[in-house]
């Protein structure tokens, strides 16, 4: 399914990923998964978060960039081959993927993916 | 007669004054001829350069009014902007057909600053060049290196003819190859390199872990110019290159490298002033300085032909000393130049105004007008950071998007400015809004 991601860029310097963390905490924002990417001067902080206006409401007050984007979350049993065979598909479809990151909770595990077609990627997945 | 001390005792060199007859002159002998070369300039920019005449019309001169050289404060300025204004060659009094050499630096606004050479202004130039090695003791036995740039700007070409005038062997290595560089240095027994200052620590510092020592080197004079440099760095670059380390000073309005230069005494830098007469300024006024005082530097081009100026404001800021030298040198002396009357940066020896980089980020839509510049020294090379922010819509989750956008911006800068800067791209709204351009440039480089 599709889904909204928030990105925040980050400058690289020390603390920047911990006042992210704090103005989401101090609203009640629970993070569900995220991912950093980064640079040698940069980096861009990816982020599942339970309440998306609220959390990009405060985080832009804090000054910080903010950004909602469409990602695909896929479910996934978390067993050996299940990423393969999600992988399999969306390539097949010569469809290439910017970047993913994945959380696992008990027996099931979700990929976010983002690709430049979104419903393109959804399709290939089935 | 001063003797130079090199790292070789024996080798007292006698230093040679290139052309006694102009640099010794008595100063009112000196004061008699430029002031004949004043009223000839005068004469030929009323009558040859439209802008200078509309100018002399309006303040109510004419050329029969300039007698001596003191009627000088009766001309109008010209400064930076009088050149953009008649970009390329409004201010030229010479037909094309006239002009050999071009050079230029980059402008602020797009429009570079062109200036032209007649073939006697370049043998003028060598001419000046010639005297200031000879000040420095270089003669025909030297082997130079010179390591400005070679191109647009004039340290390259302007240095080149001038070794070549002198008579000594040019090795135009250019800037940099620092390996190659050495390497020459050490394999053609280079006597003499022309370079920046910091250019130079940064050679010695490589020379030191390659384990080259200067007694492997015959080297003995640091011809160094382009930016500002103090005691302390002299002092070192003496030290690590064993070398005597002199300052030359120009600008390419005027002429390029070798408008003034030290000599054995390392007391302020003798002007050419038969070609480049120097008054100082207040700033802010415009009247002339007593004897002494600091202020604007301004030089007239007493025989130039292609590009002749009156008056041009350098927005050098420094004092003239007048007393003779003891180096039988008679022509007045500039000291160091204590800073800028306006904004600009001398980076890695190449002139930087804030306004060309602001000029570039206004024209990419990606980013906000806000900028700040950051200038720093490490290991003895400049350091340029340009911080940004990018317009809300563009900060992305994608790295590489993002990468996109900053070297966009970099190549752009490179291209303008001729240097490279990093560009850092920062958080919306951190970079002060709506402070002076002062306030946009946090120079950190301590001179030592």
């Amino acid at each position: 399914m599709i889904v909204k991601q928030l990105s925040v860029f980050l400058e690289n310097r020390a603390g920047r990923i911990n006042e992210v963390a704090k103005v989401l905490a101090a609203n009640g924002v629970d993070m569900l998964a995220f991912s950093l990417a980064e640079s040698s001067d940069f980096g861009i902080l990816r982020l599942l978060v339970s309440d998306n206006a609220l959390a990009s409401k405060i985080l832009k007050e804090a000054h910080f960039a903010v950004k909602e984007s469409d990602v695909v979350c896929v479910e996934v049993s978390n067993k050996p081959g299940a990423l393969a065979s999600i992988v399999e598909n969306i390539s097949s479809k010569n469809i290439s993927i910017e970047y993913m990151y994945a959380f696992a909770q008990g027996g099931v595990a979700n990929i976010v993916i983002k690709t430049a077609d979104i419903d393109a990627c959804v399709a290939a997945i089935g | 007669m001063i003797c130079l001390t090199t790292k070789n005792q024996q080798l007292k060199t006698k230093i040679m004054i290139w052309n006694k007859n102009k640099e010794c002159m008595s100063r009112e002998e000196m004061r008699q001829l430029q002031g004949a070369r004043l009223r000839k300039l005068v004469d030929n920019v009323y009558h040859n350069v439209p802008f200078y005449r509309e100018k002399m019309q309006a303040m109510n001169i004419m050329p029969d009014d300039i007698k001596t050289i003191d009627d000088i404060k009766k001309l109008p300025f010209t400064t930076k902007q009088d050149l953009r204004d008649n970009y390329p060659f409004g201010l030229n009094a010479v037909p094309q057909s006239a002009i050999v050499r071009v050079h230029a630096s980059s402008g602020t606004t797009g429009n570079p600053t062109v200036v032209g050479y007649t073939r006697r202004d370049l043998a003028v130039w060598s001419e000046s060049i010639a005297r200031c090695l000879g000040a420095f003791g270089a003669s025909r036995e030297d082997t130079i290196s010179v390591a400005y740039g070679y191109g647009l700007f004039t340290g390259g070409l302007g240095l080149h003819y001038g070794v070549e005038h002198l008579g000594a062997s040019v090795v135009p290595t250019s800037s940099g190859n620092t390996d190659k560089h050495i390497l020459l240095i050490k394999d053609l027994g280079i006597t003499g390199v022309a370079c920046t200052p910091s250019y130079a620590l940064h050679m010695a510092e490589v020379m030191r872990k390659k384990g080259i020592t200067p007694e492997d080197l015959k080297l003995r004079i640091g011809i160094f110019g382009g930016e500002p440099w103090t005691e302390n760095m002299r002092k070192s670059l003496e030290e690590k290159l064993q070398i005597n380390a002199y300052n030359i000073y120009g600008l390419s309005e005027i002429m390029g490298p070798g408008v003034s230069h030290e000599c054995e005494c390392k007391n302020g830098s003798h002007i050419i002033e038969d070609h480049f007469f120097p008054e100082i300024i207040n700033p802010e006024t415009c009247e002339v300085l007593p004897e002494g005082e600091q202020g604007e530097l301004v030089f007239t081009t007493l025989t130039k032909e292609g590009m002749p100026l009156l008056r041009y404001r350098t927005k050098d800021l420094c004092s003239l000393i007048y007393e003779p030298c003891e180096c039988g040198r008679t022509s007045v002396r500039m000291t160091r130049i204590m800073g800028r009357s306006d904004d600009m940066l001398i980076i890695r020896g190449i002139n930087v105004f804030p306004s060309q980089i602001e000029s570039v980020i206004l024209q990419l839509p990606e980013f906000e007008p806000q900028y700040l510049l950051v200038v720093t020294r490490e290991n003895n090379r400049d350091n340029l950071e340009v911080q940004v922010e990018l317009k809300e819509e563009y900060y992305s989750d994608e790295i590489n998007k993002t990468i996109e956008m900053r070297d966009k911006l970099a190549r752009r800068l490179q291209s303008v400015l001729s240097i490279s800067a990093d560009v850092k791209i920062v958080s919306p709204n951190t970079l002060e809004r709506s402070v002076g351009k002062s306030k946009r440039v946090i120079d950190k480089r301590v001179l030592e």
